[in-house]
């Protein structure tokens, strides 16, 4: 079948779905509502749809990135918008069939909101309420609407036709494209990705390679995951436009084991793709060859970095290799070897589905494009929310979060996981992209913003982020292994009480020395949450030197 | 439990059959040698260095590096207490001091009729809906000292 009619054959089938006469239940049943209940929702549904006789599509979807809303359910009736509802319980189910469903009362105060442009009953349009208004969905905008499960749910809302527009370019000229963008890393470095590409692009080897990074070590963030299992084909349509653009015919998927969705929709993903001629030999019957395969991580934070994760996929121990050579130019079993990121490749697909222009109309200067968040810690509204850059750390934080829950104050954030650093609540005006955090001694990193209130103690989180890095050390060199090792022993005895008033400068001189001395990033960074906590902080660390911990928290 | 050998003997020739045999296929190798026999006996990682044809002294490198791979055999009920910053700020500590007393466990530990094991995590990426655990790979989330006491009792926990 030609891509064409997939194509018209995948809307068919969307369209016919959407125009049943049948009412359409949706359940985001990825890791986040599951962990709240969404199976036990599920099967309440299917069990009491039967027992009362009702005919009924349940489609189960990713997640919209509300965290907090968990398990979410989405009615709709036919002919009418969806109408989504916020922690669902099996009780909760049965009101929602007795009332919406047979007497046809739609609850209305219990709604979060209708999936339409305009109000519905009095329950306020979804995508203009507090958490969504704010928000510009482009990597999100499948997500939480599709099943990730079904390939044709993907052809029928643009998926792939980026792919097709690629394959109709010249290799040179996709990278054109992506240089057009704007697009940066979105694993934390910001690499121009355009510049990556055209590096391996220019070798002449015939073994190329491309790698999708789904190592999400950082505590704090999990938007990788999400994508994975919201909208998984849209990263794999990214990697196959990475591969026509260098000259690559395999790739791997590297995702954690602590990810089993995760791993096991991108398995079906493959499997549908290499069905329909979009994975393998003459993709689209085309000269274009592509062979993905899924590498299941191991558990090591260190395979995040690129070269690690080169090692651990060649079957050794992760530890970072010496650079030059960077791996677009001798990579994995020294071919050239992009690795990006799974945010990245998501981006990327975005890029040559709408273009360029579309793209880069969001952001400014140097940070283009929109750029996903997972907010955590002491917050209202918990998730993964996607912005144009460019916003405050407040207008995120206030006004898309709601701020702390039980009207507490904040008192700072820990942005970009145990490599970035604290930025005090004074400082929420900055606006959050690649360059502006980093000025502040903070960063952000992949996207991850935990949130503290004023009963946490600055010393205590500098202890927890110091103690992973500690831990995750892969051991090669010695500042980052010895290094952070010293430094958690003297923040314990500060913490303690037995600190000298001078540890805590030994601690920012043995920081910036473990920042400028390691050999991969791991290591570079891994002072940084201590540094900018001592530096907007210093006062907690004194207290704590003269045997308190001003919180109460520290032992 | 004693297994009959001449099972296990087919148990690894069906799990070396879907492998080439090539050295890069070490952590896949072990990954399925773990879930099927729960955990890495040093008999285990001897077969896989016959099979892959590398030195032993490999095998162990990569095994031990890897926090997946555990030596030694788990409880039946697998406690893992998320200890990432987002938990951190939620009371992660309390929940894992709550299982510790209720339990008589130390985290890394197993109870001695193999029912319970007690490990800790640097972060299941579940953050949105902290402090959570895993009991057996099912995220339990939004965690209180008093709900972890109804789900141990739920699982029938003994007290300490």
């Amino acid at each position: 079948m030609s891509f064409e009619d997939l194509v018209k054959q995948a809307q068919h089938k969307w369209h016919d779905l959407h125009n049943s006469q049948k009412p359409l239940i949706y359940i985001g049943t990825a890791t986040c509502g599951r962990s709240a209940g969404a199976l036990e929702v599920l099967q309440t549904f299917q069990h009491e749809l039967s027992r009362h006789h009702i005919d009924a599509h349940i489609i189960e979807v990713g997640c919209l990135g509300l965290c907090y809303a968990e398990p979410l359910v989405c009615i709709a009736k036919p002919g009418r918008p969806g109408i989504c509802y916020a922690n669902v319980t099996p009780d909760k189910v049965l009101n929602l069939i007795e009332e919406f469903l047979i007497k046809d009362n739609c609850l209305a105060n219990q709604a979060t909101g209708v999936l339409d442009a305009q109000p519905l009953d009095g329950i306020p349009p979804l995508f203009q309420t507090d958490v969504f208004k704010h928000q510009v969905r482009r990597i999100l905008r499948r997500c939480g609407l599709i099943d990730p499960t079904n390939i044709d749910h993907y052809l029928a809302r643009d998926g792939y036709s980026g792919l097709v527009t690629a394959l109709q370019m010249r290799p040179e000229k996709v990278i054109e494209e992506v240089k057009m963008s704007g697009l940066r890393g979105r694993g934390g470095a910001g690499f121009p990705t355009w510049r990556k590409w055209l590096f391996s692009q220019q070798m002449s080897s015939t073994e190329k390679y491309v790698i999708c990074n789904g190592s999400e070590g950082d505590p704090g963030t999990f938007s990788n995951k999400l994508l994975f299992e919201s909208d998984p084909h849209a990263v794999l349509e990214g990697m196959l436009i990475a591969a026509y653009a260098i000259g690559a015919s395999n790739g791997y998927v590297y995702c954690p084991s602590e990810y089993p969705l995760a791993l096991e929709r991108l398995r079906i993903a493959v499997r549908q793709m290499r069905e329909y001629g979009l994975e393998g030999d003459h993709i689209l019957d085309s000269s274009f060859n592509f062979h993905i395969k899924i590498k299941e991580g191991a558990g090591a934070y260190v395979c995040g970095e690129e070269t690690a994760l080169l090692e651990c996929i060649e079957g050794r121990r992760g530890m970072p290799r010496l650079r030059p050579p960077f791996p677009p130019v001798s990579g994995l079993w020294n071919n050239p070897t992009i690795v990006n990121n799974v945010e990245t490749l998501a981006c990327v697909t975005e890029i040559l589905q709408n273009g360029a222009e579309q793209f880069a109309q969001f952001g400014a200067n140097e940070n283009k494009g929109t750029k996903l968040f997972c907010i955590s810690g002491n917050i209202k509204r918990s998730g993964v929310i996607e912005v144009p850059f460019g916003l405050t750390m407040r207008e995120i934080i206030d006004d898309i979060c709601g701020g702390a829950p039980d009207n507490k104050k904040i008192k700072a954030v820990a942005a970009g996981g145990p490599g970035g650093g604290c930025l005090p609540e004074r400082l929420f005006d900055t606006p959050v992209d690649h360059d502006s955090l980093i000025a502040f001694g903070s960063s952000m990193g992949s996207g991850g913003i935990v949130v503290m209130d004023e009963d946490t103690s600055m010393v205590d989180i500098a202890h927890n982020s110091l103690e992973f890095v500690r831990n995750k050390s892969c051991g090669k060199c010695v500042p980052c292994r010895l290094g952070t090792a010293q430094l958690l022993a003297i923040l314990e005895k500060i913490s303690k009480g037995s600190g000298k008033a001078q540890d805590i400068d030994l601690l920012l001189e043995l920081g910036e020395g473990i920042q400028k001395g390691s050999l991969c990033g791991l290591g570079q960074t891994a002072p940084n949450p201590m540094l900018s906590t001592i530096r907007y902080f210093r006062e907690e660390y004194e207290s704590h030197v003269n045997g308190s911990c001003p919180r109460g928290v520290c032992k | 439990m004693m297994q009959d050998q001449s099972t296990v003997e087919e148990q690894w020739n069906h799990l070396f059959s879907s492998f080439e045999g090539k050295s890069h296929e070490l952590i896949p190798v072990l990954q399925k040698a773990q879930e099927a026999f729960g955990f890495l006996s040093s008999e285990s990682l001897t077969r896989v260095a016959r099979f892959l044809r590398i030195p032993e002294s490999r095998v162990y490198a990569v095994a031990t590096f890897y926090t997946q791979f555990r030596f030694k055999p788990i409880g039946e009920k697998h406690i893992v207490v998320c200890k990432g910053v987002s938990c951190h700020v939620q009371g992660a500590s309390r929940i894992l001091k709550e299982i510790e007393n209720r339990l008589g466990l130390k985290e890394g530990e197993t109870t001695k009729d193999m029912e319970y094991s007690l490990e800790t995590v640097a972060c299941i990426g579940a953050c949105g809906q902290s402090p959570c655990m895993m009991i057996n790979e099912k995220v339990e989330a939004k965690m209180k000292p008093k709900q972890v006491i109804e789900l141990l009792d739920k699982g029938g926990a003994k007290k300490a």
